[in-house]
């Protein structure tokens, strides 16, 4: 039986480890694209692509469409700002009616937790959660392992420890489920007020300082603080922030060993994470956005191919099906 | 199921013809200059390892050597269901102006050299492009023909020509089998 995803990738937590391996395996290849004078392969030729964003996003929707149309498929962006959205339509409406004319995947961002599943529930199209609320941010997760199995070779085995805003962190979420399938040990570290309760219950250590986590990481993913967390009461001021959490070449300096940085951005330069550490020699933040293309046209691939129908009706047309993992010689 | 085949190359017709094709090669380019060879994953890419080492033996020259993955750009991806596995294309040097000779174990109908071709033309403009593979079996559906051959059979449509080498399937040679019907 040959591995797929399914319709939808709504998030990391209902994949399998081999589902996991697959989308990175198959990332792999698709770096290569990116690097040609000619950035375009013909595979989602005639394929309709709407990019739904209710959130500001810059790097993901960039990111999506840059994937999108470096496989030739057709993409239109909706955001919620200049929409009928911000008329007081549903989200659901919003989709049918785009779904009405005809298109063959739907990418989404939206502030409330859930909002994928609930759309790929009601509509036809491939569905990819660009991130929902709090919950996940799939590719985002996906994007940090492939750049992390970059360096160390293997996901098997080594330490990651996100740093800050746990509580509010979709990114967050995707790493801990998905590296903990792929065999990761997972720590957090952040003030109590932004880790949720009972957060070890998701098979993480808990660090409350950020000495001691990176003594035992070898890689540190940082979180983007986001400002208005001050006002809403979870930490006293930005700069305690940064003289408690902050990650800088000091810290990094007394560890027994070199850290990877990643970050997954837009990065507050001297709140969680200094500049010279950002801009360091052990940091792979600009790895990671090259990285975040090639994993999104592994998934854009890989979800196209969700048609099972279509492969009925090719086999019972009398066409050959390949075999797994091997085209076979003479086709 | 043990399914009745016999054998078209042997390991050491296999050799023989694989330095014949590497002559050919040299011989059809004029020489070594501007020459790259590009092997079709999978396969291709291993005949096109010991064509290039050929020729860097009789002709003293290194002739540098590219993968080509066509999956991305196969004409049936609309309808072969869950997504094939994507392997690695890799061409190491600009091949504008350049003789690009194409290596592939087996030609059937064409489609695959159709796809490598629109490949191909996404990283440059070659002087010319050249086919060699190391068995041709007839039925072809475009217009495609190569330019140099190993071995021209005629295999029935119900049969499949497997290419072995050494780095895959553990010795080299060609074999012609029943397909295995599918249930």
């Amino acid at each position: 039986m040959t591995l797929s995803l399914g319709k939808d990738l709504l998030g990391l937590e209902p994949l399998s480890g081999e589902q996991i391996r697959l989308i990175l395996d198959t990332a792999e290849p698709f770096k290569e694209i990116s690097e040609r004078a000619i950035k375009k392969v013909p595979t989602l030729r005639g394929a309709t692509i709407v990019n739904l964003f209710f959130e500001a996003s810059t790097r993901t929707r960039v990111s999506f469409e840059f994937a999108e149309k470096r496989l030739s498929a057709d993409t239109v962006n909706v955001a919620a700002s200049g929409s009928s959205v911000s008329k007081g339509e549903t989200l659901v409406d919003t989709a049918r009616n785009l779904e009405a004319m005809r298109i063959d995947m739907v990418v989404i961002r939206h502030g409330a937790s859930g909002a994928a599943q609930f759309l790929a529930e009601r509509i036809e199209s491939n569905v990819i959660n660009a991130g929902d609320g709090t919950h996940e941010h799939p590719t985002q997760g996906l994007l940090d392992m492939l750049t992390l199995r970059d360096r160390f070779g293997t996901l098997e085995g080594i330490k990651v420890c996100i740093v800050g805003d746990v509580l509010h962190s979709r990114v967050a979420r995707s790493n801990i489920w998905g590296l903990r399938k792929m065999g990761a040990e997972v720590g957090v570290c952040g003030p109590r007020s932004l880790l949720p309760t009972a957060i070890e219950e998701l098979g993480v250590t808990v660090f409350d300082r950020v000495e001691a986590a990176i003594e035992w990481a070898d890689a540190l993913n940082i979180l983007r603080l986001q400002l208005e967390r001050m006002t809403a009461g979870y930490i006293p001021s930005l700069r305690e922030y940064n003289r408690v959490f902050g990650v800088s070449r000091e810290r990094l300096e007394r560890a027994p060993h070199e850290l990877l940085i990643l970050h997954p951005g837009p990065m507050n330069r001297g709140v969680e994470i200094d500049s010279d550490v950002a801009d360091g020699p052990f940091s792979v933040i600009l790895d990671q956005v090259t990285n975040g293309v090639a994993v999104r046209m592994a998934v854009l691939y890989l979800l196209s191919g969700g048609r099972p129908e279509l492969a009925e009706a090719a086999k019972t047309s009398g066409a050959a099906t390949p075999t797994k993992g091997k085209r076979s010689s003479d086709e | 199921m043990a399914a009745k085949q016999s054998t078209v190359l042997d390991a050491r017709a296999f050799d023989r013809t694989l330095r014949r094709i590497a002559d050919e090669i040299v011989e059809l380019n004029n020489g070594t200059d501007d020459l790259v060879i590009v092997g079709i994953q999978r396969r291709g890419v291993q005949l096109a390892a010991r064509i290039v080492s050929t020729i860097s033996e009789r002709e003293k020259a290194n002739v540098p050597q590219g993968a080509l993955d066509i999956t991305l750009y196969r004409d049936d991806l609309q309808t072969v269901g869950p997504r094939p596995v994507v392997g690695q294309t890799q061409i190491p040097v600009d091949i504008d102006g350049r003789v690009v000779v194409i290596v592939d174990d087996v030609l059937y109908t064409g489609r695959t050299v159709r796809a490598a071709l629109d490949e191909l033309a996404d990283f440059g403009r070659p002087r010319r492009v050249a086919l060699a593979v190391l068995i041709d079996r007839g039925g072809r559906e475009l217009p495609i023909q190569p330019d140099i051959v190993g071995k021209t059979i005629s295999a029935e449509p119900s049969q499949r020509v497997d290419v072995l080498v050494e780095e895959l399937d553990g010795k080299n040679g060609v074999v012609i089998a029943e397909r295995e019907t599918s249930t």
